[in-house]
């Protein structure tokens, strides 16, 4: 039995100590609670939380029969993911106070299997950021260290796994916004291949790139996770009607032999923090170690990734959030003055967004608008495929791909606020696995010289590849001990 | 040499139906200037017979069948609405007829 | 100088599937607003579109009645704009690959066959109904119509007159009734009609500046439009003026267009395509299949009733406008084999009640073996003709076989001779003033006394008959005074 308190464990470490009944879930949830009383005023993790409705809600899921793989066990969820009956509001001031009538599907499958869900995880403003600064609501603290961010755009839910101030969460990514953070907070994160887990219920950003995925304390229930969200939806469109491997059943398989390719654009010469840079050589010795085979790779339009992003992302973006407008939901800017309807669209939406929301709504409105189409939105489509064509060549020659997550360890809290290209330009590595529509994992793999913040390593594979991904990545967590170090909490004071 | 123009940023702000105060736009045209200018970048890269990826899946035909499925209670709807009248979501005068 | 228009029209049809294009709320018109939707249709945040199989292929099938090509891919795509009626302030429509292209549709104007070419069609998905308040400054949204499947036909601007205009919608109509994919109605909405029309001068190749018209809720609201329309543009021609090119709204109070109110931005809608919906492969296969499907059209039935039954092409031209009058007419004939007969009662009298009291062919129930049973009556001498066309009129508004009226209410014609010459000396006896009338050579006193015998029997004399016994007797007495 662990000497840890029921919220500093995993879901699959509480998954048996449940069902043997040496664990409550009351117990569980009330610890969890505790822990989000003491240490959420500091970090934010959470824009809310309204313990007793989380309570009404484990008496209700307590009761459904029959028991699911994640019985008794709450996850939490970023505030862009739609959760009936609870407020849900993308960080945003133009969302306070809607409540969807409906719940997002992955929501619906984890309830399915009896987990309580703790909505309200903060985020960048509409998944808007690279830090979870942007948001209406408040700045997330990095829990290593409260004068860093969290990473964005799912900072909020990072930091709380990092933190036990959550047992495991869904985070979204459409250009990092999983991984990222995952990596500033140390702890694993997901962005699956697109298609494989239902954007029905994901509040969308840009919706060529969008995935809802896990942020947990270990790959095993990364694989717990993904297995019960994945799967082709019928309310999805877009969603792959590719069988579900069994995730967690494969993880063991181990990875002698196996190809990783290390992408020499990836590890440039500068731009690169030489403690990453270290962190990665050591972790590629490890798989080295374990059977792996390193092969160099080039990813020649690695360069073009975040231009082509910015403007494909930003251009869906603008789209997607032209619905938010005043009309049927959400925030409307009172009348004074002009009672007109065009007054009334434009100062709600002047008051309802932040400046990062504006500016990509800005910058996609006019990669989209006539004259300007085939310069910028159609030339950013074109180069998109020879992205992806670049992987799609890799995977001839090795098997996954070894890559840092990000440029650095986590900044400080305001460092990349006011130079909006500089912290686009930091999503680099994460960015061109969204273009392609790739899996991609970040895994903790060291820490900065003073030991002081966690450094990530991204795991790269073929489509639908989650199973090899999660095998190469537990395979390496396992031969290192990186996924069991947790940062030093200090309350505020 | 500048893409955009602050007079460019408010029409296009116009279009997507963001009013923008006089500080506010001098920043943001900045900024908008700086990011444009670094992605025309993509100009230099090659494109001829390159087809625009819309869709990273390969999916095709993906339809359901024409079978009614319940509908949100009206009241659900109209509860969350800003203003309504009736059954009705009411919104300033619409101008134009 | 003599100026030519130059029209196209566009129809936006609603298709009569169960649920909309791309959720499963009901598409049917008339509920109660806001009581058919649901996330998708209301665009609320984080749904997702997923397209209606039935709408797809209604509207393969309606691209191959005009006669398209139909595309071997097709994809949506967002067309954006703001208004309050329009959920996503973004319609999911077709831009660039739409569903078909290069049809046409034959029209016939007085007489002359023309091929109208039919530009496009493209599937869309329909906005919700925007309500103006007379009174305050607000205006009213129902979302019930919004994700309703629509399709939208582009006509070729080759129509050159507002009477081909009229001719077009009026064969589109029927093409659409005889595929039943559509209820058609522009009352209701189901069919929506915006016009282009410019002028130059006879001869000349150049289009002019184009105006766009709309809000007109009716064909003969569309050919008034146009016609107005092209005076309006004619005598700014004249008068050396030039044409702005804008869009016009039909007012049917002062049947006059009036210019809207400038829309600035002419209408940048930034289409790109629809991530949110995959493309769409159309594979021959599929087109076989639904081509076989495809019932017999309005051109080739025409064709068929004239060469079929002996028609003059007016009759068949106007049986097969509407498919209802059509398969009336088939139905009968298969029991009644008297063509000519049969056609001119349902393009008379029946088409004609119809008509008078603004019926749609297919609003009203009319059985074939009631038009059977009443030509039957007619030729056994059971009814005469006269009474027939009443009988007509009250088989309809009661609703029932006019064997059964002629039953109840006991309505034989009188033919029998003798009784007819009692009824017509009872006349004669009653107006002694007509006589004279007579004698001294009106000769519409005549026509008087037939109308007094048809009343004083109920309507129930020959009226043939009773005219021979009347001449007789009149020129038997005319004689004896003479």
């Amino acid at each position: 039995m662990s000497s840890k308190t029921p919220s500093r464990l995993t879901i699959h470490e509480l998954r048996s100590l449940i069902d043997k009944g040496e664990v409550h879930p009351r117990e569980l949830l009330d610890d969890l609670l505790d822990e989000i009383a003491r240490l959420n005023p500091t970090l934010q993790a959470y824009i809310t939380v309204d313990p007793e409705r989380l309570r009404a809600q484990l008496a209700e899921r307590l009761r459904q029969e029959p028991r699911g793989k994640l019985f008794g066990i709450p996850i939490t969820v970023k505030d862009n993911l739609c959760v009936q009956g609870e407020e849900t509001t993308c960080a945003s001031k133009i969302l306070k106070g809607f409540v969807p009538p409906y719940h997002a599907t992955s929501i619906e499958r984890l309830i399915q299997e009896g987990a309580i869900i703790i909505p309200r995880a903060n985020m960048d403003e509409f998944a808007f950021g690279s830090s979870t600064e942007t948001s209406a609501f408040g700045v997330t603290k990095n829990p290593w260290d409260v004068n860093r961010v969290p990473g964005g755009s799912s900072g909020g839910a990072a930091s709380a796994v990092a933190a036990d101030l959550a047992i495991a969460a869904l985070g979204t990514d459409t250009g990092g916004s999983i991984r990222q953070p995952a990596s500033f907070c140390g702890v694993v994160g997901l962005k699956p291949t697109y298609g494989r887990v239902s954007r029905y219920g994901l509040i969308a950003f840009a919706s060529s790139l969008d995935q809802i995925g896990p942020l947990t304390k270990d790959v095993t229930d990364c694989a717990w996770v993904l297995s019960i969200i994945a799967g082709q939806d019928p309310r999805d469109s877009t969603s792959a009607p590719v069988a579900v491997p069994d995730y967690v059943g494969f993880l063991k398989q181990g990875v002698k032999g196996l190809r990783f390719g290390v992408p020499q654009e990836y590890f440039p010469t500068e731009g690169i923090d030489p403690a990453v840079r270290a962190a990665l050589e050591e972790a590629a010795q490890v798989l080295e170690r374990l059977g792996m085979r390193r092969t160099g790779l080039s990813l020649p339009r690695t360069p073009s990734a975040v231009a082509t992003y910015y403007i494909v992302a930003t251009a869906e973006a603008s789209s997607n959030l032209a619905r938010y407008d005043g009309v049927q939901y959400g925030y409307r800017a009172s009348a004074n003055g002009s009672g007109s309807l065009m007054a009334m669209y434009e100062r709600t939406r002047a008051e309802g967004f932040g400046p990062e929301a504006k500016r990509r709504i800005i910058l996609g409105t006019y990669v989209l608008s006539r004259g300007y189409y085939d310069a910028y939105y159609l030339k950013g489509l074109k180069v998109r495929t020879l992205i992806k064509q670049d992987f799609d060549a890799a995977w001839t020659q090795c098997d996954v791909i070894l890559t840092p997550t990000s440029p650095s360890a986590a900044f400080r809290i305001g460092e990349k606020l006011n130079d909006p290209l500089q912290m686009y330009l930091s999503d680099i590595f994460t960015i061109s696995a969204n273009l392609a529509g790739i899996p991609a994992i970040s895994i903790p793999c060291g820490l900065t010289p003073d030991g002081t913040l966690p450094i990530g390593m991204q795991l790269l594979a073929a489509p639908f590849d989650e199973a090899r991904l999660l095998r190469v990545a537990y395979a390496y967590e396992q031969a290192t001990e990186w996924h069991l170090r947790k940062p030093e909490l200090r309350v505020a004071s | 040499m500048s893409v955009v123009s602050q007079r460019d940023v408010q029409q296009v702000a116009r279009l997507a139906r963001l009013q923008l105060e006089e500080a506010e736009l001098a920043t943001l045209s900045s900024q908008v200037d700086d990011i444009l200018t670094y992605v025309q970048q993509l100009q230099a890269v090659s494109t001829d017979h390159v087809e625009p990826t819309s869709h990273v899946i390969t999916l095709a035909n993906v339809v359901r069948p024409d079978q009614r499925q319940p509908c949100t209670n009206p009241e659900e709807i109209l509860n969350i609405a800003p203003a309504r009248h009736g059954q009705l979501v009411k919104v300033p005068k619409v101008l134009e007829t | 100088m003599d100026y030519e228009s130059v029209i196209g029209l566009e129809v936006h049809v609603q298709l009569a599937t169960e649920t909309k294009l791309f959720c499963g709320c009901p598409a049917a018109f008339g509920a109660a607003p806001t009581s058919q939707t649901c996330p998708v249709c209301l665009g609320l945040p984080g749904v997702l579109p997923v397209l209606n199989q039935r709408a797809f292929e209604w509207g393969i099938k309606a691209a191959l009645a005009f006669d398209c090509q139909v595309a071997s891919v097709m994809k949506f795509d967002r067309k954006q704009y703001f208004y309050p009626d329009l959920p996503k302030n973004y319609q999911i429509s077709q831009y660039d690959q739409p569903l078909a292209h290069e049809g046409y549709l034959d029209i016939v104007v007085r007489d002359v066959q023309k091929r109208i070419g039919i530009q496009r069609i493209h599937m869309e998905e329909d906005a919700g109904k925007l309500l103006h308040d007379p009174q305050a400054p607000f205006s009213y949204v129902d979302f019930n119509r919004a994700g309703v499947p629509l399709l939208e036909i582009v006509s070729k601007p080759e129509l050159r007159s507002p009477e081909e205009a009229y001719q077009y919608l009026i064969e589109l109509k029927a093409v659409l009734e005889y595929l039943d994919v559509s209820t058609c109605n522009m009352e209701e909405g189901s069919l929506r009609c915006d016009a282009n029309i410019s002028l130059r001068p006879r001869g000349a190749t150049q289009l002019g500046a184009k105006v766009e018209v709309k809000n007109m809720n009716s064909f003969k609201a569309v050919k008034a439009a146009l016609e107005c329309e092209a005076k309006r543009q004619a005598t700014l021609l004249e008068a050396g003026q030039r044409v702005p090119q804008e869009t016009r709204l039909w007012n049917a109070r002062t049947e006059l267009t009036e210019s809207m109110r400038s829309k600035e931005e002419a209408s940048d809608y930034r289409y790109f395509p629809e991530p949110d919906l995959v493309p769409f492969v159309i594979e021959r296969a599929v087109i076989e299949r639904l081509t076989n499907t495809l019932p017999e059209l309005p051109a080739r039935r025409r064709q068929r009733l004239a060469e079929q039954y002996g028609l003059p092409a007016y009759d068949a031209h106007v049986l097969t406008q509407h498919r209802p009058l059509a398969e009336l007419f088939e139905q009968t004939v298969s029991q009644y084999p008297k063509p000519k007969p049969v056609a001119n009662w349902i393009m008379g009298d029946l088409l004609a009640y119809l008509n008078a009291h603004g019926k749609e062919p297919g609003e009203v129930t009319f059985q074939p073996i009631w038009l059977i049973h009443l030509l039957q009556a007619i030729d056994d001498g059971t009814i005469s003709g006269k009474m027939a066309k009443e009988l007509l009129v009250q088989a309809i508004e009661q609703q029932r076989d006019p064997e059964q009226i002629i039953a109840a209410e006991g309505m034989r014609q009188i033919v029998d001779d003798g009784a007819l010459s009692q009824l017509v000396d009872e006349v004669l006896a009653g107006h002694p003033k007509s006589l004279e009338d007579f004698r001294h050579g009106k000769q519409n006193a005549l026509m008087f006394l037939v109308g007094q015998c048809m009343r004083r029997s109920q309507g129930k004399a020959n009226p043939q008959q009773v005219t021979e016994i009347l001449k007789r007797k009149l020129h038997v007495t005319a004689k004896e005074e003479h």
